[in-house]
């Protein structure tokens, strides 16, 4: 199968000026994730796990390595060196981060939120509201809290209209940064079918899970990370 | 999709002083400056090297303590300020000829046709005593239209889009309210289809919900007509909310660039840091 990600000899580390202290938070990872395939990355509280996807979305400044990404609009390119212009353009048409706060503009309901994220990468308003009329319908959302704003949503709510919006835009690598934290376990189920969902639509992912069993049947592969390191 | 990663606004080493300078202070040299004041002549020195893209669409945030020189950027760019040094060239434009470099009748056609401005203070903005829709025919009537109806129809149209209602039009922005007038400040730099947009501290002193208004009248705006923006706020959660990419000013240079969650999440420097752990 062809190689989406490439991660090769990840470190980053961070340092805080103030207190004049440098903490590493990963050190020398290295992995690659095919086409359709789905990677989970387990690890303990601290362990370094949310760096890495960080460090893909560029969230974070990776300090050494490289995270090779094959993108549809300029091929193999260098995530960690790649211009902040291509990246908003790979965030915006290619890859979607999931995590489990949900941010969005003030005073706009859950349909608007889904409906916008299409409505950036220039699609019609018709097209986008029927889109986010089916995601929504699709990932069950009560169709009575569409036209509510998601401040008082349950997490589990609140979690589906996350995936919901980056899933809206058929996102070619899709990053779960532990969707199902802070779940019960009847939520995280559902979780759990959605991803096996968009697995078998060809969704490539990569998730962090702190419970890995849910995930168990779902993953393709494990990775183990602890302090900030490879198993 | 091609134009992506071309930009339409490049502006490099701006520099903007307030004073003649002296041999002490004019390498720009932090030793000799007590943050950006030469102590021995009294020269402010308010942009010392400002350097950055924009690029078509986007929302670039510019973020940075007061006295930073983010006002003194944009006014420079506004040409409301002579600069003193640097260049700043756009696109469509005489093929990115240097605008600071141009006649002031020429700067003068640039300011009415390729760019919109809105101050943190509207009575920099507006004519507080003109009705809010002759405000908007003024900045009309500069860019060279002369037809009553039309610009009458265009004013109407604009206000309209930015919430302010039909039979208030004819009133003076002094009779309005803080939110108002910045939303009538708003619909006056868009009346030219400008291809930029400045908005220097736009939501600084209004309350929440009308900051939201704001705020989604500019993302709206963005979406729509697809305008590039500057937007300058030392509110984290505003830059936060509207920008692409931000840059952070410290003591007239910039001193940090990068995505925006990259600049709130991964800081690089010292002062970039200390902001983002001061966020509420």
């Amino acid at each position: 199968m062809p190689v989406l990600l490439e991660i090769k000899h990840l470190s980053k580390s961070f340092t805080i000026h103030s207190i004049n202290k440098e903490i590493q938070a990963s050190q020398d990872i290295s992995f690659s994730l095919n086409k359709g395939e789905f990677i989970g990355i387990v690890g303990k509280s601290g362990s370094g796990k949310s760096t890495i996807l960080k460090c893909i979305y560029r969230s974070y400044l990776a300090s050494k390595g490289e995270i090779w990404y094959d993108s549809a609009e300029f091929g193999l390119i260098n995530m960690v060196t790649a211009k902040e212009r291509q990246i908003t353009y790979l965030r915006r048409y290619e890859i979607g981060y999931v995590s489990q706060f949900l941010n969005v503009m003030p005073r706009t309901n859950a349909l608007e939120i889904v409906e916008q994220a299409l409505l950036d990468t220039g699609n019609g308003i018709e097209y986008s509201r029927e889109q986010a009329t089916k995601i929504l319908t699709h990932f069950e959302l009560d169709e009575s809290l569409w036209d509510s704003y998601p401040n008082n949503f349950s997490g589990g709510e609140k979690l589906r209209l996350n995936i919901a919006r980056a899933m809206v835009k058929r996102p070619r690598l899709l990053l779960l940064d532990e969707p199902t934290a802070s779940l019960d376990n009847a939520s995280k189920l559902r979780v759990r079918e959605l991803i096996e969902q968009l697995k078998s639509e060809g969704t490539t992912m990569l998730g962090i899970f702190h419970d890995i069993e849910f995930m168990e049947g779902v993953c393709d592969k494990q990775i183990n990370i602890s302090q900030g390191k490879l198993l | 999709m091609k134009d992506f990663q071309t930009p339409i606004l490049v502006v490099q080493k701006l520099r903007k002083q307030f004073g003649l300078g002296c041999d002490h202070c004019r390498d720009m040299k932090p030793e000799h400056l007590e943050k950006n004041y030469c102590p021995k002549c009294g020269t402010v020195y308010a942009c010392r090297d400002v350097s950055f893209e924009l690029y078509e669409g986007e929302i670039l945030g510019v973020v940075g303590e007061s006295g930073s020189g983010k006002s003194t950027m944009m006014q420079c760019l506004y040409f409301d300020q002579e600069v003193t040094a640097g260049t700043v060239s756009l696109r469509s434009y005489k093929n990115g000829k240097n605008m600071f470099a141009e006649s002031a009748q020429q700067k003068r056609y640039i300011r009415n046709n390729m760019f919109g401005m809105v101050y943190q203070n509207p009575i920099m903005g507006l004519n507080m005593s003109f009705s809010a829709i002759s405000n908007i025919a003024e900045k009309l009537i500069a860019a060279g239209n002369r037809n009553v109806a039309a610009m009458s129809n265009r004013g109407q149209d604009l206000l309209d889009e930015v919430n302010i209602p039909l039979f208030r039009i004819k009133e003076p922005p002094k009779n309005f309210s803080g939110g108002m007038q910045q939303r009538v400040q708003i619909a006056k730099a868009l009346s030219n289809n400008p291809p930029i947009l400045l908005l220097d501290e736009v939501t600084t002193g209004l309350d929440l919900s009308v900051q939201a208004n704001v705020l989604d009248l500019i993302k709206k705006i963005q979406r729509e007509l697809n305008i590039s923006m500057i937007v300058v706020s030392h509110d984290l959660a505003v830059v936060r909310m509207l920008a692409d990419r931000t840059v952070v000013m410290l003591n007239g240079n910039i001193i940090e660039s990068g995505l925006t969650d990259q600049i709130l999440e991964d800081p690089q420097h010292p002062y970039t840091q200390e902001l983002v752990y001061s966020l509420l």
